[in-house]
Order: C-alpha cells, then sequence, then structure tokens
C-alpha cells in the first residue's frame, strides 16, 4: 500500500479494523448463502411439488421438475448459481421465469420507503423522548414515558396494527385501511403510509427511547459529568455534548438492528396493510420453494445486515470511543 | 447471523385470524340486511369499475390460462379467455364456445359445432385455435394442468372439418366427453400464442395492464359474444391476508373480497355493511383412508370409521357451521349423485362392533393433516376426540403445507382430504380407478374400473344414471373416502354490488364471473 499517502496518527489501525469488519461480514453473507441453499433443500418438497399443488400427479411432478432442472444434483445447482452470483447475475425465478433481480427490485421500493420513513421518525422520536425521561429522571414525565413504552413495547405489530386499522380505518374513516390497489408506486398516496409507519414505529422508538434514557442517566451520574459541573460547564453542555454521546453508542446498535428489521421487510405489517415489499417476496418464494429468490434475498440481506453494523460500529467507536467495539 | 424475523409471525398471523376479524367487528354499525344473488331484481346498470381481492401467489401468478393454478388465475383467466363448455351449478357441462357437440355412434368420435366469436383483436375464433389450445395443454413435455383431463382425446388425429367445426377422435368411448371440454384450464387461445404478456381472448374484458402479487385492470369487451359486460373496468388486486381482504372491503377500498373466513362470515352476515354470498357446496371435506394397507385394507374398518364420525359437529366446529353433512360421496348437489342413499350417521356401537370382528380392538392410527386447507386441523382435533369414544387412538400428525398434497399420495394411512368442486365422473377419473393419477385411497378395484368403461360407453342417459348409481352404492358402502362435509365458499361484496351469483360452487361458470355483474 505505497500509494497510500501517510494519515494522521491512528487512521491505519482504523482501516485495518474496517477492512477485517467487511471481510468478516462477506465471509458471514457467504456462510447465510450456503447455509439458506441448505436449509432451501433439507425443506419437504421442492418447487416442483410446490407448484404441483393439490394436483400431485406424479408424471406432472416430474415433468415440471425437468423443465425447472431441478432433476440436476443439488451442489452442481449451487455452483451455478454461485458462478452466476460472481458476475452479479442472481439467475431466474423458478415460479414465475423472470429475472430474481427484477423480483427484488419490484419488491425493494415499498419496503425501502416504509423503512426510510419510519427511521426519519423514528430517531427524533426516539431520541427526543429518552432524553426527556433522563432529564426529569424519577418524576412524573418520565414515569408517564416509562410506562407508556413499556406498555406500547408489549403490544405485538399485529394486534396493534388491527387496532389502528379498526379505530382509523373502519370507524372513523379517516385513513385507508390497506394499501390494496395503489401498486408500489406509495409515495403518490401518503395516507396508506400512516398506519403501517405508525405501526413499524411503535416498539423501536419504546426501545430507542429507553437505551438513550437509560445511557444517559449512566452518564449523567458518572464522575466525569460531576466532574465537568465542577469546572463549571453549563449543564446544557453537560447533558448534551458529554452525557448523550455516551448514550448514542448502544442507541446506533439499536438503530442498526432496527433498520435491518425494516429493510427485511416486517412480514406481518406487510400483510396486514397489503403491501407489497420484501417480506411479501420472501414469504412468497419460501411457499414456492423458489430457491432463486430466496437465495437471493439471503445475499441482499445479508449484504445489508453486514453493512449497517459495520456503519454503527464506526459511529460507536467515534461516540464512544473506550466502549472498544470488537472487529 | 441473520434470521427471517416474519416467518414465524406470519403464521401465527395466519393462526388468529378469526381473533383479527373479531376486532374488526367492533367497528361495525347495524342495520337492515339486503340478500345477494340472483334473485335481487334491478335493471342492470352499465359502467363503473369494480375491484375485486383475491389470495394471490406473488411473482408465481400468471396470465396464461393453461397455467391457472390458483384461484386468482382462474378468475382472471375466465375474464380474458373463455372454454369451449363450462359447468353449471349443478357441474354438468353447459355450451360456451362450442354450440353443439355431437357423438357418433360408439361414443368416440364427437363433432364440436363453434359459435360465431371473435378474439379481442378482431380475427375469429375457429377450429384451428381449438386445436392449437389443446394440443399445447397435452404438450407431453409440459405440465399444463388440463393434460390430464384431455387424456382421452386423440389430437394427432382430431382435425377441422371446416372453421367453426371440430372433429375430435377420441382413445376410447366417453359418454362424458363435454365434461373434457369444460375442464378446469382448457382454454381457447388464438392460434400460435405463447407469450402471455399482453394476452388475447375472446372474453368478456381485454387486457389493459397486469402486474403479478399485485393488481390485473381489465377492461369491457364490448364485442363480447354473450354481450357486453355491465362493468367498464374490472380490477383485480391481491391481498394475502383474510383480514386484509375484509378491511378492504369494509373500508370501501375493494367492492368484491374472495374466500372469507366463516367466523368473519358470521360476523357481518345480516348487519347491513357488506352483503355475504355462500357458494354451497363448494368443497368436499373429508378423510381419504388408504384402502390398499392396514388397517384400512379391512372394509369392516373402512365402515367403522365411516361411523365413528359425528358430521354435524365436524361442520359445526371445523366449518363454524358453514357448510353442510356429507354422506361419503363426492358430489353433493352435482348431477348424478346418489342422493337417494340413507345418511349415514354416528354409531359408535356398530363401530366397536365392526372394529371388534375386524380384530382391531384397540386400534391406534396416525391421522395426517397440515394447515393447508381451512378447517384441516380442527377436523382432525374433533375427529380424533369422536375415534376416542369408540376406543381408537388417533394420533394427529400436522405436515407441512407447501407439499402436504405431494405426501399423502402415497404415504401414510390415513390423511386430511378436501376437493374442489368438478363433475362425479372426473372424481372418479382421477382419484378411483387403478391407472389415476391421484389416487390418494389406493382405491383399485377391476370391477370398478370396468363399470367406469361401461359408463363412458353408455348412451343412454337413464342407463348412464343406473351406473352412477351402482359406482356410488359401492363407494358409499365400502370405499376409502369418508366424506363428512361440503364447505360453502365464502364471497363478500360492497352493498352495491348486484348479479353476483349465489348458487354458484367454486370453478363453476357463474364462480367469480364478472361479465354479469353491475354497480347499483
Amino acid at each position: 500500500m505505497t500509494a497510500a499517502p501517510p494519515g494522521p496518527a491512528g487512521a491505519s489501525p482504523w482501516r485495518s479494523w474496517a477492512a477485517r469488519r467487511l471481510l468478516l461480514g462477506l465471509a458471514q453473507t457467504a456462510a447465510v448463502v450456503l447455509l439458506v441453499f441448505v436449509l432451501t433443500e433439507a425443506l419437504p418438497g421442492d418447487a416442483a411439488v410446490a407448484l404441483a399443488g393439490d394436483d400431485p400427479d406424479p408424471a406432472r411432478i416430474a415433468a415440471i421438475r425437468e423443465a425447472l432442472h431441478l432433476d440436476r444434483p443439488a451442489h452442481e445447482r449451487l455452483a451455478d448459481w454461485t458462478t452466476g452470483l460472481l458476475h452479479g447475475d442472481l439467475g431466474v425465478s423458478l415460479a414465475s421465469g423472470r429475472p430474481v433481480t427484477s423480483a427484488l427490485a419490484d419488491g425493494f421500493g415499498p419496503t425501502l420507503l416504509l423503512a426510510a420513513l419510519t427511521v426519519t421518525l423514528l430517531v427524533p422520536l426516539g431520541v427526543g423522548l429518552g432524553v426527556l425521561g433522563a432529564r426529569r429522571e424519577g418524576g412524573p414525565v418520565d414515569r408517564a414515558v416509562s410506562s407508556l413504552t413499556l406498555a406500547v413495547y408489549a403490544v405485538p405489530e399485529f394486534a396493534f396494527g388491527v387496532l389502528l386499522v379498526t379505530v382509523f380505518a373502519l370507524r372513523l374513516g379517516w385513513l385507508p385501511p390497506t394499501a390494496v390497489g395503489y401498486g408500489t408506486d406509495l409515495l403518490a398516496h401518503p395516507a396508506v403510509l400512516v398506519l403501517p409507519v405508525l405501526v413499524l414505529l411503535a416498539r423501536p422508538v419504546c426501545s430507542l427511547s429507553r437505551l438513550v434514557r437509560a445511557g444517559m442517566i449512566d452518564a449523567l451520574a458518572a464522575p466525569y459529568t460531576a466532574q465537568a459541573r465542577r469546572y463549571g460547564v453549563s449543564g446544557a453542555r453537560v447533558r448534551y455534548a458529554h452525557a448523550l454521546p455516551n448514550a448514542v453508542a448502544p442507541a446506533a446498535q439499536q438503530l442498526a438492528r432496527t433498520v435491518d428489521w425494516l429493510l427485511s421487510g416486517v412480514i406481518v405489517v406487510e400483510a396486514l396493510f397489503v403491501v407489497p415489499g420484501l417480506g411479501t417476496v420472501l414469504m412468497d418464494a419460501v411457499a414456492a420453494r423458489d430457491v432463486p429468490v430466496v437465495q437471493g434475498l439471503a445475499v441482499v440481506f445479508g449484504l445489508v445486515a453486514v453493512v449497517l453494523n459495520l456503519a454503527a460500529d464506526l459511529v460507536a467507536r467515534r461516540f464512544a470511543p473506550r466502549s472498544g467495539v470488537a472487529a | 447471523m441473520h434470521d427471517y424475523p416474519g416467518l414465524h409471525r406470519r403464521g401465527f398471523l395466519a393462526a388468529t385470524g378469526g381473533a383479527a376479524a373479531a376486532l374488526t367487528l367492533a367497528g361495525c354499525g347495524g342495520g337492515p340486511a339486503l340478500k345477494s344473488g340472483k334473485d335481487q331484481g334491478g335493471k342492470p346498470r352499465r359502467g363503473g369499475r369494480l375491484r375485486a381481492a383475491f389470495a394471490g401467489g406473488g411473482a408465481a401468478e400468471t396470465l396464461d390460462p393453461h397455467l391457472s393454478n390458483l384461484f386468482v388465475d382462474a378468475a382472471r383467466a375466465k375474464a380474458l379467455f373463455d372454454k369451449l363448455a363450462d359447468y353449471g351449478s349443478d357441474m354438468s357441462a353447459r355450451p360456451r364456445l362450442a354450440t353443439r357437440w355431437e357423438p357418433n355412434s360408439g361414443l368416440d368420435r364427437w363433432t364440436v359445432t363453434l359459435r360465431e366469436a371473435v378474439f379481442h383483436d378482431g380475427k375469429p375464433v375457429t377450429a384451428e385455435d381449438v386445436l392449437y389450445s389443446y394440443r399445447r395443454i397435452a404438450d407431453p413435455k409440459k405440465a399444463y394442468r388440463a393434460k390430464a383431463s384431455l387424456e382421452p382425446v386423440d389430437l394427432a388425429e382430431s382435425r377441422a372439418v371446416d372453421a367453426r367445426t371440430v372433429e375430435f377422435r377420441l382413445k376410447r368411448p366417453t359418454a362424458e366427453f363435454p365434461n373434457v371440454l369444460a375442464a378446469f384450464g382448457a382454454y381457447i387461445v388464438p392460434k400460435g400464442t405463447e407469450r402471455f404478456d399482453k394476452p388475447v381472448g375472446s372474453g368478456p374484458f381485454r387486457f389493459v395492464s397486469f402486474a403479478p402479487g399485485r393488481s390485473a385492470v381489465f377492461r369491457r369487451n364490448d364485442a363480447y359474444w354473450e354481450g357486453a359486460p355491465h362493468l367498464d373496468e374490472i380490477e383485480f388486486v391481491v391481498a394475502g391476508e383474510e383480514s386484509a381482504r375484509v378491511n378492504a372491503l369494509l373500508g370501501g377500498q375493494v367492492e368484491y373480497a374472495h374466500e372469507l373466513n366463516p367466523t368473519t362470515a358470521r360476523a357481518h352476515e345480516g348487519k347491513g355493511q357488506v352483503e355475504i354470498v355462500r357458494l354451497r357446496n363448494s368443497a368436499m371435506q373429508g378423510f381419504a383412508m388408504k384402502t390398499d394397507r392396514a388397517p384400512f385394507d379391512d372394509p369392516q374398518v373402512r365402515e367403522a370409521f365411516f361411523l365413528i364420525a359425528d358430521r354435524a359437529e365436524l361442520v359445526k366446529g371445523a366449518l363454524s357451521g358453514a357448510g353442510e353433512v356429507g354422506n361419503d360421496l363426492f358430489g353433493k348437489g352435482y348431477t348424478h349423485y346418489a342422493a337417494g342413499l340413507p345418511q349415514r350417521t354416528q354409531d359408535l356401537d356398530r363401530a366397536r362392533h365392526l372394529l371388534k370382528r375386524a380384530g382391531a380392538e384397540d386400534l391406534r392410527v396416525t391421522l395426517d393433516t397440515s394447515p393447508v386447507a381451512a378447517g384441516f386441523v380442527e377436523a382432525a382435533g374433533i375427529f380424533r376426540d369422536q375415534a376416542e369414544k369408540a376406543g381408537v387412538t388417533i394420533e394427529v400428525k400436522t405436515g407441512n403445507k407447501d407439499s402436504y398434497w405431494k405426501d399423502i399420495l402415497d404415504s401414510g394411512t390415513l390423511s386430511s382430504y378436501r376437493s374442489g368442486a368438478m363433475p362425479i365422473e372426473s372424481h372418479i377419473s382421477q382419484r378411483l380407478l387403478t391407472d389415476s393419477t391421484t389416487n390418494a385411497t389406493h382405491w383399485r378395484h377391476k370391477d370398478f374400473d370396468a363399470l367406469y368403461q361401461r359408463l363412458q360407453s353408455t348412451k343412454n342417459t337413464s342407463e348412464r344414471n343406473a351406473l352412477y348409481e351402482r359406482m356410488q352404492r359401492r363407494l358409499h358402502a365400502e370405499g376409502g373416502f369418508l366424506v363428512w362435509g361440503f364447505a360453502d365458499w365464502i364471497v363478500g361484496t360492497a352493498r352495491r354490488v348486484r348479479g353476483v351469483a349465489g348458487d354458484a360452487p367454486a370453478n363453476t361458470l357463474d364462480w367469480a364471473r364478472f361479465d354479469t355483474v353491475w354497480l347499483a
């Protein structure tokens, strides 16, 4: 690496840390892909059986199997698929005969939109509620926020979704109950997004705000903040410049997990509101034993998880270097 | 490191569909009910767009009518294409693109006359199109669903006599040949068609757009041979979860919701917000006993199992009352059904006696089931409890739903079974002959096969009816299907939807038929 300009002290270990993290991430993704292939092979029945459905005429199943090249040995199919992957080709869906990339692209739009909206609202809401609670620790506001977040956190998505639909869509008629018939262009119909985003927000806001609150309270009680106060640093500065960053480290990792969860398609929300996102693609693909699509999704989800966790670790290192993030 | 967090949740959501529906109920007011169906008068009004919600299959959905597998595929195929014949509500074949069919005296050569009809591109429907379509379906290298139904036809020898006359040569006498013309998926496409991304058919609606797993929009075909539809447009939308279909219907996002749960139907029936249409006799519900292996190779054990079933309790418990009891025969309400046989009822004493005589006291049986169809798992549990009263221990084994039908075809001894509507003759030929491809009860009897051949070679209708009766009498006495009920197929519609047929079992001509529907 002679071409690399000499960086400031500390840049080099940082860079090797990031490289190691990336390599580890790629290895993890490869492992996920392999595992997914083995697991889908282990499922009873293949795409031919699933396609034949309630008409399991053996000759018909054999014909489907031949047409889909499922009669070839598993390792050959895996090798073919991996070769394609290295060229950026995810293969062809067994169920529809269309490229896997187009199935993923179709589902990615709605999922990304929901995830982006949710995160945009989640960060200010979660951090704001957490800071509010920490500032008034033990007070009525803190107790109200704490009990509310705990209560909402305990409600599963589908129950919360059904409740919201019943009240706001069916009873009051303010919002559409599902995204049925709007296609993938959901942004053109913001009203259909309100309820799904609310359901997606509910639990992450609770977990995030509780983490921020706990982190800040810890930091505010730590000797170094007391020392800072003794030096005459203002209360606001102690809170936002010293205590908050300490709370950000665990919150960033929680946020990464949340974004990962959102980007993997939150199946229960997609099903309830008929949003044709990645979760729906995954469900259909597993039901149809559409191995190329399942594998394509595994690659995408694996990469997303790796990148997000890497980003979260970077943020954590930046804000709280002492928390010692392992590579 | 990464798992799929939602996989279990979907299962959970499906399992709690009833609870979701009950919660939804809270938002509904009362009001007088209007009965939907054909009896509801009023002059059809032209215009408007109807949105119909069906369960779907994502990317696997297709507009190729010969590949139709899902209900939504079949409903769309029906809107775009025609068959030569289709089933009436009693599953007898009714002429569609064919106006007449005439057999020779040997019943192995049928002359079919086509009506004057045109495809959406203006070209007439000809005998060549019919032969092309059937040959495409029968392609030995492909796996089109209607292939097995077309098996009796010798397509190489069949020919077009003139533009509107087809002469079908059959491999053997087939008195019920019109059933073949009406077979599920036997649609007529223009000669040479291989791709269906912009399908051209002869059906009541023309193609506008299609996004698999989401929506399909079709427009009225003014040149339709049976008269133009009342609607301007029909849009098929896909919503996999039943609760989503109900919510979309209640919220006014769709006007027609296919395949609702009995609990949902009960919650909304007569409440005035939506109409509930029950399509009777849509799905046979039962258990399949493998008649070629212990313990069911002994007819006494089979009869004992017939007598164990409390059919009313099964209908009430597994179908939430949305159906009627069965009599161990397929096809209640259909033409040729042996309605004269006495209704079997539970008789535990006699069941015990039969089991004792068969040397099968303290019998233990595994019952294979799966959540592949509504009510399967519930029915299995109820039947287990009923069997216990006769001293039979049933162990219920829940299998994978994606491969269930294949799994139970040749393995196990006792399994949950269902069947959609089809003619009784098709039920026999597909499931109860020695060479049947889906013979789940392993019912293989040369004399029974011979009766079927005789039936297909009998031109006289009353003689044929006598043969139907004889075959069903035998199945009723010692067959492998314990048919305990027939489930309603439940459809919900908005109040302004008119002309939805109430007497059309799923898969018949009037089921999911939108050219006769209008918006008031």
